[in-house]
């Protein structure tokens, strides 16, 4: 993982507006992330188009109904921004960890307790205080819940010295047992005999869509998450010593920072976002927590915040695109006869593809700044 | 419920789900033990794993044949341990990156052709009954033992004598120790890596042969249980020695074997968290065996897991 020491702020500045250098010098650098980022969407689905080849449907008609089922028309944009909502939230929960360099993997854990625990958290609430309120004491209850999750694999890497991939995804495979334990047992509600759940929220306690949309509440938290996480990593101090210890962790540790209590603590905010997907997911989709909140979130968000380069702004328009992926494939499966999984197959395409082109940074001229300095 | 062996039969189920659930493990830990004695980590074995597991039955049903399912596994896990293999000889690209992804395209892929393969009744892979001196019928279905766990168990045995005293294994662990040591000496370090990775593949996807040719023996989209990542924390836990990497796979493979076993006697209650015991278990283990301040004993040098 690369942190790079990129501030438009400082090279705009510098040039006084007098000359187009320092400009130029910004775009260089910025440009290189997007260009490579675009080459390897294409070769990805390149490769894509050869795989459905050789099965023999076209991959113009594929593309065709992925683009009328993910962004065709305004309803269809609705459902993508809709499946965008968990996404940023847990594209965040992998993003932030990078930039400290560890690889977290298990957010899919923290989803599904910030969910149980939100839903446990209304239980003794509702009826009694105003909705909005409810939301809120959902929200800390998933946000602390996630938070303790992932940042006990924060924790046990820095202080035990276990790897946070592993022990956050076998965490992820725990907290989904402990989810079946507690939706089957102690907070089941009696009424729901073939899917265990807990009791629902009523109708008048559901977080509802945005004024003029179909889209619920969810994004908005996503997006400001987003925002949040983009100031905290880019403007506060604690995140420039994140990315100086992502960098270098003896460096940091040299200049006195805390990394300790920077990865337990990029960890749990990462791991309260996750929860708080958890949680929107009970609150404006499900109404409560059942098996249904296992539903992929964690890992999709991975190969969001993979693409995003885990840069926080990049989340939104990059789990807004794979929003509209996984929202085409029901169409693509009931048009092309292909089954379910063809979004994965393509996700999987992508993001190996992505991770590859990683070796085209640095090694093109027209990219590097220096080249626009000496013109 | 009790059949006359009382109490006995936790043990006994114990046992017996050790040798059956363990089999996987042994051969994915393996694979993922050679992988990182060559200095690199494959964390998408759990993708190779089940994609194993679908070309397998796939080939079973359309052959009948177990057997050339479990080459054609091995085939396909192969390739995947090549592509694996393959991006990661260039710079800037981290391996464990690439083992996820490969996880994901995996699943996904085998999900995807796969899908025809559900409803059709494979063949499955033959047995050997050890258990015709007792009466007991337990006895005998615990001692009614899969081929593949005596290759499991003899292909430890072969590895780890191999490791030490021949050729290959000296150039694996050259490669996984120093790559600069490698070159020095001639070795073409990505090359022993690409293999060493197509060959950990095609050992993994044996272990998704089993589970869907012989136990639990089936196909469909839940088959694995996360053996394949399991299996990168066990090989950690053995101190990527192979016989090591058995044991610890019989150790998985009981604490897999506990919660049926204790719902066969009777025990329903929190049947869910004795299903999360191979987790915990790994989780316990890896917290025990790792250390903040220095390299794990045992740890190939160029491994960037442990660094």
């Amino acid at each position: 993982m690369t942190v790079e020491a990129n501030d438009p702020g400082l090279s705009i500045a510098a040039g006084n507006g007098a000359s187009l250098r320092p400009l130029l010098e910004w775009l260089a650098r910025r440009a290189e992330p997007v260009a490579i980022g675009l080459v390897a969407i294409l070769i990805g689905l390149a490769l894509f188009s050869i795989f459905i080849l050789v099965i023999g449907k076209s991959p113009v008609t594929l593309f065709q109904l992925m683009y009328t089922g993910g962004f065709g028309s305004w309803f269809s944009i609705q459902n993508s921004l809709s499946r965008a909502a968990p996404l940023l939230l847990t594209a965040l929960c992998v993003a932030l960890p990078a930039r400290l360099g560890l690889v977290i993997i298990g957010g899919e854990g923290a989803v599904v307790l910030g969910g149980v625990a939100a839903a446990a958290a209304a239980m003794p609430f509702v009826g009694v205080v105003a909705p909005i309120v409810l939301f809120v004491f959902m929200g800390i209850a998933a946000m602390v819940i996630g938070g303790l999750w992932i940042g006990l694999a924060g924790f046990l890497r820095h202080y035990r010295g276990v790897n946070e991939t592993i022990s956050s995804l076998l965490l992820a495979y725990i907290a989904i047992a402990l989810m079946n334990q507690f939706v089957e047992g102690p907070l089941r509600d009696p009424a729901s005999l073939n899917k265990p759940s807990t009791k629902p929220l009523p109708a008048d306690y559901m977080m509802g869509d945005i004024p003029g949309m179909d889209v619920h509440w969810g994004l908005v938290i996503g997006v400001i998450a987003c925002i949040v996480s983009w100031v905290l990593i880019e403007v506060t101090s604690y995140g420039f010593a994140a990315r100086i210890a992502g960098g270098n962790v003896r460096a940091a540790q040299i200049q006195g920072l805390p990394v300790g209590r920077l990865i337990v603590g990029f960890t749990a905010i990462a791991g309260g976002f996750a929860g708080l997907a958890g949680m929107i997911e009970v609150a404006a989709v499900q109404g409560s927590a059942n098996a249904s909140l296992a539903a992929g979130y964690g890992y999709t968000g991975i190969l969001v915040a993979f693409l995003a380069r885990h840069n926080p702004l990049a989340i939104i328009p990059v789990a807004v695109l794979l929003g509209g992926i996984d929202a085409s494939g029901g169409l693509i499966q009931r048009r092309m006869g292909l089954p379910d999984a063809t979004v994965l197959v393509l996700q999987g395409t992508l993001f190996i593809v992505i991770l590859f082109c990683e070796t085209f940074y640095g090694r093109f001229k027209i990219f590097n700044p220096d080249l626009w300095k000496r013109n | 419920m009790e059949n006359g062996i009382g109490l006995w039969g936790v043990p006994l189920a114990i046992f017996a789900g050790a040798i059956r659930v363990s089999t996987p493990f042994i051969f994915v830990s393996l694979g993922e033990t050679i992988t990182e004695r060559s200095g690199r980590i494959n964390l998408g074995l759990e993708g190779t794993l089940v994609f194993g597991a679908m070309t397998a039955y796939a080939v079973a049903v359309l052959t009948g044949s177990p057997t050339l399912g479990v080459l054609a596994a091995m085939a396909a896990g192969a390739v995947f341990g090549l592509i694996h293999g393959w991006i990661c000889k260039f710079p800037k690209v981290n391996d464990i990156a690439i083992g996820i992804a490969m996880m994901q395209f995996g699943l996904g892929m085998a999900f995807f052709l796969g899908k025809p393969f559900i409803q059709p009744v494979a063949p499955k892979l033959p047995s050997i009954p050890l258990g015709g001196w007792s009466s007991t019928p337990q006895v005998q279905a615990a001692l009614n033992i899969n081929v593949l766990f005596f290759i499991g168990a003899a292909l430890a045995l072969f590895l780890f004598w191999a490791f030490k005293n021949t050729r290959l294994g000296l150039i694996l662990r050259v490669v996984g120790d120093s790559t600069d040591a490698a070159r020095a000496m001639g070795i073409n370090p990505d090359r022993v890596r690409l293999l060493a990775t197509a060959v950990g593949g095609s050992l993994a996807a044996i272990g998704g042969a089993y589970l869907s040719l012989y136990y639990p023996g089936s196909w469909n989209e839940g088959i694995s249980s996360g053996q394949g990542l399991m299996a990168v924390a066990l090989v950690i836990f053995a101190r990527w020695n192979p016989i090591g990497c058995f044991l610890a796979a019989l150790l998985f493979g009981g604490a897999g074997a506990l919660g049926p076993a204790l719902q066969s006697v009777g025990v329903t209650q929190g049947y869910y968290l004795f299903y999360a015991a191979p987790y915990v278990l790994t989780l316990i283990i890896l917290i025990m065996t790792s250390s903040p301040t220095r390299s794990l004993a045992g740890a190939p040098g160029a491994l960037s897991l442990t660094k």
